[in-house]
């Protein structure tokens, strides 16, 4: 009877929810890989790398 | 890894050196804090997730650009870029969706209130606190159990760990508790109905 209750709560569904897709940190995290700043005298640039 | 021992102002320093994993790492370890908390404000899962998503834009070109200087306080940082982008949201979409009356249309027709009635939810709030005070009457260990469940609503698997009894063990209290509770209300001649 217990292993009815091994499944996941909805609390523990709901925490689940509250996460951003996977998509998305996969996302920022290209991103993230992709920006250069490149400093010229006193300007910055900002490059993207595909 | 445990990466919990690894303060973010390391792995700040560390994506700033070139190492891009330290960003995936502080993501993960900030995720869901970021994200209730924007959830919280704005209640879409679409617009949280914009919202997210330009938080750690900001995060990144802030940090590439070596204009960070806040360094270990990562996370009240990147909430308060959170905070002022939920406060954007809502400037922008500051109009509000406005229903007029005056057509053979009535929207009220449409729309009830779902909400119980003054005499009714007075009733139910006299209930809920008549029963309050009943399961204090129960024994101390389904009075435990019965308040994880009911009022904090965690499963029986939580409350088993928690309260360091087998599921069954803490699925018995349940039952014992509701069955007293019975009888206690029985005993009083007690009608807890709305």
């Amino acid at each position: 009877m217990g292993k009815l209750y091994f499944k996941k709560t909805s609390n523990e569904e709901k925490s689940d929810r509250r996460r951003p897709k996977p998509e998305t940190v996969q996302f920022l995290l290209n991103y993230s890989r992709a920006l250069r700043v490149v400093d010229h005298k006193k300007m910055k640039f900002e490059t993207f790398l595909n | 890894m445990n990466d919990t021992k690894v303060p973010d102002s390391s792995l700040v320093r560390d994506y700033l050196d070139g190492n891009e994993n330290a960003l995936g790492a502080l993501i993960d370890r900030h995720q869901h804090r970021i994200y209730s908390f924007i959830y919280s404000k704005v209640f879409d899962k679409d617009i949280s997730e914009d919202i997210f998503q330009d938080t750690f834009i900001k995060v990144i070109r802030t940090l590439k650009r070596g204009k960070y200087n806040e360094e270990g306080k990562f996370l009240p940082w990147v909430m308060r870029i959170a905070h002022n982008l939920v406060i954007d949201h809502f400037r922008r979409n500051k109009r509000m969706p406005k229903f007029d009356n005056n057509g053979d249309f009535n929207i009220f027709s449409v729309l009830s209130d779902e909400g119980l009635n003054a005499e009714k939810q007075l009733i139910k709030d006299q209930i809920e606190s008549d029963v309050q005070e009943l399961i204090k009457e129960l024994p101390e260990d389904q009075l435990e159990v019965l308040t994880m469940r009911i009022y904090k609503d965690m499963s029986f698997k939580e409350i088993s760990e928690r309260t360091g009894v087998s599921i069954n063990t803490a699925l018995g209290r349940m039952r014992y508790a509701l069955i007293n509770l019975r009888k206690i209300i029985e005993k009083r001649n007690l009608i807890l109905t709305n």
